[in-house]
């Protein structure tokens, strides 16, 4: 039987979508996933000796353990957002002769060797290699890196079972912002009480076997949980969400554009990935901090016109890059009705200028760091809304990628092929270069004038602009049908 | 064979599926008719033990479905598409529920030869996943898949939807043969009358939930259906 599993397993794994995706998409993926893989394995083998560099009279292990705890926390808040069971997979063979508790096994079993859970050990197997050779003794060091592994399964099972209670998650955050609270507020020192559990666990090897009766527990209940639940209107069941109908009436006094506006907003609402580019959007606001803060920066205004081109820009440079392919499901549907092209494009551009004013509004604390830091956001954000919303609809049109909108959000690269690499030349580059060459050679607010310029120079010839748009769309048309109808 | 006996399926307070006693002998080749929402898929769904009923119990040959799993052995079936395991091609998915139901590739070559006609050649050698085949085309392989391994209860819901007219035809020949020696149960759901009211001996109709006809079928049974469902 388990070699049945693991035939499906591989298979399932080397014939999952992500491998049918464009080279250049898997090779980027591929160096990412190294790249994760690097750094943990640079922090497991060099970690000793940068901590025993910068704290030369401390123990390393000792420094690593009392942070232990909050690394179990943070692990289980992140996975709790991250992690789910994959219990659709054993949908086709509910109907087999196969047992259920067999099932449920597999599920679970399966969940052990989940990237959460192999993520961490390239961190603490080199770490531990690395104290057994600088003479730690070894029968503690294995105990030690025993324990650790059990608490990552244990946080993985742990996950399941909290996965669906909210209330699991308050407590959880709390007992981590309570802790961090004790600890600043220097009301308790958890950080030197709770590396001790792990050092006396060094020092008593034996103990780590309490994490053993640990994890046997909470597979335990797990596996109790779920074999009273194997039922398509239970665990196994697809989630059918409620359609949620917000009065979108207001939408109304747009005119023309409105029907395609009010359907726009319920595409971006409704799908994972829309909104989870709405509301990054809103996190972007915050790009500028990181750079505004910099003392780095200050000297690099460049960079700084780069930033503040981010902070109003987030939702125009994330969904403008990907028109019309967010509505490829349905293109064909939109080309058979009638309706101007130009109201389909209008329509994608107010939502952009609509987005970027508001989020130039919620900027305005940025004043906070003085004038010209707000000033470089005002022409970032008129560079955003007359340059890059017409330039972005016009990118738009060689989009040949479909996008499903069923599929997750974070992490998806549906959709995105060399031009979303070629678009931002234009879109950041070039500002950047302006406000770069008229900052050095002829003066610091020429810089913004001619930044801010553009882009109301774009505004005013906005009509001319969409004329030449339209009809690149109505020309690229059939093209455009046949490739949002192909697999992506 | 298989006897209901007051089975009920409650959502909240919505009753979806309230069905008294049905009992269906053994090589009985028995039709469930309703509209969308009459709870068919349901009953199945309860039959195969893949959503527990409010009230009630099903056995299946004797083994009570909600607390043995030995009805499986016995029994094939298919519900529809997301019982596929679809990044397997057809010829994998069919040696894998071969291997579970105790047969040898050989075996399942030479099950598969009498499904030529049936797959029209567009099921075996394709070098397609069971994911990219045609709707109509994925269909065809869990039909056959849920005849593998000879059970004695076969159960089908909808199978004469999305399937070529030709199809249509060459699977209720199939469906005929199966129990033409009174060996093998069939339970086939459908809402095309004539297709069921041709391959069933019983015909059972289900109206939210309730039954509210349980014919044996004659000549007149089609007539019967129509003028029952033209309201």
């Amino acid at each position: 039987m388990i070699s049945h599993f693991l035939n499906l397993e591989w298979k399932q794994y080397f014939r999952s979508a992500h491998w049918q995706k464009g080279i250049a998409i898997k090779i980027i993926m591929v160096f990412l996933a190294l790249y994760f893989v690097a750094t943990f394995l640079a922090i497991g083998v060099g970690g000793y000796y940068i901590l025993k560099k910068q704290f030369p009279e401390s123990d390393p292990l000792q420094i690593v353990n009392s942070y232990v705890l909050f690394a179990i926390f943070a692990d289980l808040i992140f996975r709790y957002l991250m992690q789910k069971l994959p219990i659709m997979n054993i949908k086709p063979l509910l109907i087999l002769p196969i047992k259920k508790s067999k099932l449920v096994h597999y599920v679970l079993g399966k969940s052990s060797f989940s990237g959460f859970n192999i993520l961490g050990l390239f961190f603490y197997i080199p770490f531990s290699i690395v104290l057994i050779k600088e003479g730690y003794h070894t029968a503690g060091v294995l105990g030690w890196l025993f324990t650790m592994i059990l608490i990552i399964q244990s946080a993985n099972f742990l996950n399941f079972l909290i996965n669906k209670n909210n209330n699991a998650l308050i407590i959880i955050a709390t007992i981590l912002v309570g802790l961090i609270g004790l600890q600043n507020f220097g009301l308790y020192d958890v950080v030197a009480n709770g590396g001790l559990i792990f050092d006396g666990i060094y020092a008593n090897p034996i103990y780590s076997f309490l994490g053993i009766i640990a994890l046997s527990f909470l597979y335990w209940l797990n596996y109790n949980q779920l074999r009273t639940q194997v039922y398509l209107d239970e665990a196994v069941a697809t989630k059918v969400e409620e359609a949620n109908a917000a009065d979108l009436s207001w939408a109304n006094k747009l005119g023309d554009v409105a029907p395609f506006i009010k359907n726009d907003i319920r595409l971006i609402w409704r799908n994972k990935r829309t909104k989870s580019v709405f509301l990054m959007s809103f996190l972007f606001l915050f790009y500028g901090l990181i750079f505004f803060t910099q003392k780095t920066y200050s000297d690099w205004p460049a960079m700084l016109m780069f930033a503040s081109l981010f902070v109003t820009g987030g939702f125009t440079l994330n969904y403008g890059q990907f028109i019309p392919a967010w509505d490829s499901a349905h293109y064909k549907m939109l080309m058979s009705q009638s309706f101007r092209y130009r109201k389909f494009l209008e329509s994608k551009w107010f939502l952009m200028v609509a987005m970027t004013s508001i989020l130039y509004f919620l900027s305005f604390p940025y004043l906070y760091f003085g004038t010209d830091i707000f000033l470089m956001i005002t022409a970032g954000a008129i560079f955003n809304i007359g340059f890059n919303s017409l330039f972005l609809l016009y990118a738009g049109s060689f989009n040949r990628k479909k996008i499903d909108l069923t599929k997750g959000g974070f992490g998806n690269t549906q959709g995105t092929s060399a031009t979303q690499f070629i678009i931002v030349i234009p879109l950041m580059v070039f500002p950047m270069l302006l406000f770069w060459v008229f900052d050095t050679f002829v003066g610091y607010n020429s810089g913004f004038i001619v930044v801010a310029s553009i882009g109301i120079v774009s505004l005013l010839l906005k009509n001319y602009a969409m004329n030449f748009i339209e009809k690149k769309y109505i020309k690229d048309k059939y093209v455009m049908i046949n490739a949002f109808g192909k697999e992506a | 064979m298989i006897t209901i006996d007051n089975i009920s399926k409650k959502y909240g307070k919505a009753e979806v599926l309230n069905v008294e006693n049905i009992h269906i002998p053994r090589g009985q080749s028995f039709g469930l008719v309703g509209n969308n929402g009459a709870g068919k898929t349901t009953l199945f769904n309860i039959l195969l033990d893949l959503i527990r009923p409010t009230t009630g119990a099903i056995t299946n040959n004797s083994v009570a479905v909600h607390t043995s799993e030995d009805w499986k052995t016995f029994t094939g079936s298919f519900i529809d598409e997301s019982f596929l395991i679809g990044y397997l091609t057809p010829e994998e998915y069919f040696d894998f529920i071969g291997d579970l139901r105790g047969m040898n590739t050989a075996d399942v070559r030479s099950f598969l030869s009498q499904f030529d006609e049936f797959f029209n050649g567009e099921i075996i050698g394709k070098k397609k996943y069971l994911r990219d085949l045609s709707k109509g085309n994925q269909k065809k392989a869990g039909i056959v898949a849920a005849m593998m391994g000879n059970p004695q209860v076969i159960i089908l819901d909808e199978p004469f939807a999305n399937l070529d007219p030709t199809t249509q035809i060459r699977l209720k020949k199939i469906i005929k043969t199966l129990t033409e020696n009174k060996e093998i149960t069939v339970l086939v759901s459908s809402h095309d009358l004539t297709h069921v009211t041709e391959v069933s001996e019983r015909i059972v109709v289900l109206d939210k939930g309730k039954v509210v006809k349980d014919i044996a079928t004659s000549s007149e049974t089609l007539q019967e259906l129509e003028r029952y469902f033209s309201v």
